[in-house]
């Protein structure tokens, strides 16, 4: 079955079943690669998108469910936010295998845009969803005050 | 040409389009009596250091990057003695090639300590080189010339040749003995110690395809490849039509596979036009398994060998200090104790996959691996093939840990695409991660430790059941005859039993290490509290009792760990810190992988037993220089953390012979709400530099341990901790 997409700003077609999950609809069918599989069924967020800004976990999104605009990892920094996350990321140098790092950009930016001064808490919360098996937590942490414009901890 | 040195190293030096090609590397195999490889041809990427007329330096990294950050630390390496601008390198990551780079692998913190001197001098050669090429233009002696980056420079006449400009005549200069090369003092490094972030953080941080899953190969089709859960039983028979009914899948067959647990095992294999395609026609096989004789092992099966084992006299001895009945009789006080830790799973969060095109009787493989060459011998070997038909790509891995060090994925991946005469990219599940691991090993140990009446330990006897038969351990079960405490005690006795099985084990993260320090410094502890003494000092008191401090690489110094020990009690307070109720603070040291690292834990527990970890201090001993900052506190941190999620929650538990555990939701990984601060000290001391991507971690685990005990007066003697023993 045909399915019409709007990844990233451009209206793309994937032929794939109905139950494909977005993940492998976006990775296989469209060669969209940034978003990653972790477990297949939404506990490390390694897959996380954007569906109308909102963070979604992609592998557990079949493709007949998606109706409005996905942002990926790709297209993320297209929104000033997400430049800026990307920005924090690179200077605090999160990332160590940086696997889990589109989904935790990803997240991050959906918190940011919401939120533009969270708490530890309000991090917590955003992003718990997100597993770096590297446990890169302090650095990400510390990425997300940067890009909010507070002063991170070390 | 070819420099032979008695170190069996070589150099060689060539131009290639216009530029200067640099290789230099350890003959591969130490067994080879000092013959080298044949001089391989020059390709563009079969060396170190290319230098173009624009002034780019591309420089190669030979090993795996999988995380620890090695792809920008080698090349730091050259890059300093070379003398460029490091916004002018370029890095390019090499295929496995032996011949050229020697050993290629990404384990056992190993890469700082045997590159260091190496790839220092294959940027000082380069130097030398672009040095002598000026110099013979200038009609001068390569003596009156120095360099700033990138650029040659004779002072006395004010003449300057940038190397893109010396490169071409630079190649066809000898290539100095490197043992003739004077390395930078340290105080003029410009690139060795400062921060640099990892080459590929811009790729990362927008998603560009870097991982091995990210492969894409012309025509490529897509595999999965369903295992016995009971490792290494046969297919007695599966529904191949129903899943080739399935939309999209091209091929469904059985693979025969052999009874080596780390070579191919049986399975059935699905090949499809996507992967959700050959996942779903892998959900229609319906394999039928045939019996396996370890169907009945099961970790509570294990545990109750072991108590049986623990009870009768013990196998062998490792060692036998003094008169251990006698001092254990004679002592004060004695304690008593049985530790025991669990199974636990790599986990990487990429999902192991290979890439493999099989075409005209050669074999092209991209993977994700730690370990290519061990990959290729035993691909060649299942394959029938010669490993000179066999080309490995070394792509970027999703996390390491130590899993990536075997290479079944890559077996499978070869054996799949040679059956389906495309290329294949066979994808695990991560439920295929979780149950077909090479676990590391659970273990047992069961202690009595012995005081004098002034509370000096005197007495250390561990009987340790582990894995194995006859004299053989399975892998990363054992323990070493120098085990801390042991050479620091007067009476010391280390027994060992085994017991056979039938799941995978091998190298995690620290192997060994990241067990046994949580059962001796656990152990430890309990000694210290029954001596009345406080825990830091008691074990300073331990250090200081072993008064020599032995020679050589991989002997332990006592007095570089009283160094890491000190610098962690000042920086953590201990000692001068007032807690809350059920709160506690825990102290550790672990010597592994050449790093000698103390640590200290606070931790509260609530009403329930919850254990929440507040802040770890970390302080570490791994000679006089620290790299690159960033990437070394990145490892550090992450092991530190690694270790507090391994002892919070982590478990394989083994029944019928068969993993339990499947996904995070029964083997949760540590999240950032858990993730306390992190505080790092680097202790320098004038010892060559070692790795750091494993030493901080084994520590952290009975410091946690250490730290509940001081908060609710329980001592953790089982992994992972158990809340419901720590109630209030
Ligand atoms: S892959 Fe989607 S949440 Fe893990
Ligand atoms: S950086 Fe490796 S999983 Fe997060």
């Amino acid at each position: 079955m045909a399915f019409k997409l709007n990844v990233n700003g451009k209206v793309r077609e994937a032929d794939v079943d109905p139950d494909t999950p977005l993940l492998w609809t976006l990775r296989d069918a469209l060669g969209v690669l940034g978003p990653k599989f972790g477990c297949g069924v939404g506990q490390c967020g390694a897959c996380t998108v954007h569906l109308d800004g909102q963070p979604i976990r992609s592998c557990v999104t079949p493709v007949s469910a998606v109706q409005g605009k996905i942002t990926t990892i790709e297209g993320i920094g297209a929104s000033a936010v997400g430049q800026r996350v990307q920005q924090a990321w690179t200077e605090l140098d999160v990332a160590q295998c940086g696997y889990c790092q589109p989904g935790q950009i990803m997240s991050a930016t959906a918190l940011l845009t919401k939120n533009p001064k969270p708490t530890d808490a309000d991090i917590d919360a955003a992003m718990n969803g997100n597993i770096c098996r590297c446990a890169t937590y302090g650095r990400i942490r510390a990425a997300i005050k940067r890009a909010s414009g507070q002063r991170g901890e070390a | 040409m070819t420099v032979q040195t008695s170190r069996r190293e070589f150099m060689k030096a060539g131009a290639v389009s216009g530029g200067l090609v640099l290789a230099f590397a350890l003959a591969p195999k130490a067994g080879a009596q000092g013959q080298q490889p044949a001089t391989p041809p020059l390709q563009p990427f079969n060396a170190y250091v290319r230098i173009a007329p624009d002034e780019t330096v591309t420089i190669t990294s030979k090993n795996p990057e999988v995380g620890q950050g090695i792809k920008t630390m080698l090349p730091m390496l050259i890059a300093e003695e070379l003398d460029v601008d490091w916004s002018k390198v370029r890095i390019v990551q090499a295929d496995n090639d032996p011949t050229i780079y020697g050993r290629q692998f990404a384990g056992g913190s190993m890469a700082t300590p045997l590159h260091w001197e190496e790839l220092r001098r294959v940027g000082g050669a380069g130097r030398a080189m672009l040095i002598a090429a000026a110099a013979r233009g200038w009609g001068v002696s390569p003596a009156e010339c120095t360099t700033t980056p990138g650029v040659v420079v004779h002072a006395a006449s004010g003449r300057r040749a940038t190397y893109g400009s010396l490169a071409a005549k630079a190649a066809a200069v000898p290539v100095p003995d490197p043992k003739s090369l004077t390395l930078k003092d340290p105080a003029a490094y410009r690139i060795i110690g400062k921060p640099r972030a990892q080459y590929d953080t811009a790729k990362i941080v927008t998603g560009q395809p870097l991982f091995g899953i990210d492969v894409q190969v012309p025509g490529m089709l897509y595999a999965t490849y369903e295992k016995a859960p009971v490792f290494g039983a046969k297919v007695a028979g599966a529904d191949l039509a129903a899943a080739q009914g399935v939309k999209g899948v091209r091929k469904a067959f059985v693979v025969e596979g052999g009874t080596e647990l780390s070579g191919l095992l049986p399975g059935v294999a699905v090949v499809a036009d996507s992967w959700w395609a050959a996942r779903k026609g892998r959900d229609r096989l319906n394999i039928r398994w045939a019996e396996h004789p370890t169907s009945a092992q099961s970790s509570a099966g294990f545990q109750a060998r072991a108590d049986e084992l623990a009870k009768a006299k013990p196998q062998k001895n490792l060692r036998n200090d003094g008169d251990i009945d006698a001092a254990l009789k004679g002592a004060a006080r004695t304690v008593q104790a049985a530790y025991a830790y669990p199974f636990l799973a790599h986990a990487p969060l990429e999902p192991q996959n290979c890439t493999a095109h099989f075409q005209n009787g050669k074999l092209e493989i991209w993977a994700p691996t730690q370990n290519p060459e061990p990959g290729r011998q035993l691909t060649a070997r299942t394959l029938g093939i010669k490993p000179e038909d066999i080309t490995i790509h070394m792509i970027r891995g999703g996390g390491g840990f130590g899993r990536r060090l075997s290479n079944d994925y890559m077996v499978e991946a070869a054996w799949i695409a040679r059956e389906t005469g495309r290329p294949v990219k066979l994808l695990w599940t991560r439920e295929d991660d979780l149950r077909h691991d090479f676990y590391r090993p659970a273990g047992f140990h069961y202690l009595s430790g012995g005081l004098d009446a002034s509370g000096k330990l005197v007495a250390w006897h561990d009987h340790f059941v582990t894995f194995g038969e006859g004299d053989q351990y399975a892998p990363s079960a054992r323990m070493s005859e120098n085990e801390f405490p042991a050479r620091f005690v007067p009476n010391c006795r280390l027994d060992v039993s085994t017991m056979p099985i039938g799941v995978p084990t091998g190298p995690l993260r620290a192997p060994g290490s990241n067990a046994l320090a949580f059962v001796m410094q656990s152990f430890i502890d309990e000694l210290a509290h029954a001596a009345g003494a406080d825990p830091y000092e008691f074990r300073m008191r331990l250090l200081a009792a072993q008064t020599e401090v032995p020679e050589g690489q991989g002997a332990f110094n006592p007095r570089r760990m009283e160094g890491a020990l000190r610098a962690v009690a000042e920086m953590s307070g201990w000692g001068k810190t007032k807690l809350p109720a059920r709160t506690g603070m825990g102290i550790a040291f672990y010597y592994s992988h050449l790093g000698y690292f103390a640590e200290v834990v606070r931790a509260s527990v609530d009403a329930d037993g919850n254990v929440t970890p507040e802040k770890v201090w970390v302080a570490g001993d791994v000679g006089r220089q620290i790299i690159n900052p960033f990437g070394a506190l990145n490892q550090v941190e992450g092991s530190a953390l690694d270790g507090l999620s391994e002892a919070l929650h982590q478990k394989v538990t083994i029944e019928n012979g068969a993993a339990v555990e499947s996904n995070f939701d029964t083997y949760p990984l540590m999240r950032i709400s858990e993730a306390p601060p992190v505080e790092v000290k680097f202790v320098t001391t004038d010892f060559p530099p070692t790795g750091l991507g494993e030493p901080a971690l084994p520590p952290v685990i009975p410091a946690l341990c250490n730290a509940v005990f001081a908060a609710t007066g329980k001592r953790v003697r089982s992994l992972p901790i158990d809340p419901a023993q720590l109630k209030a």
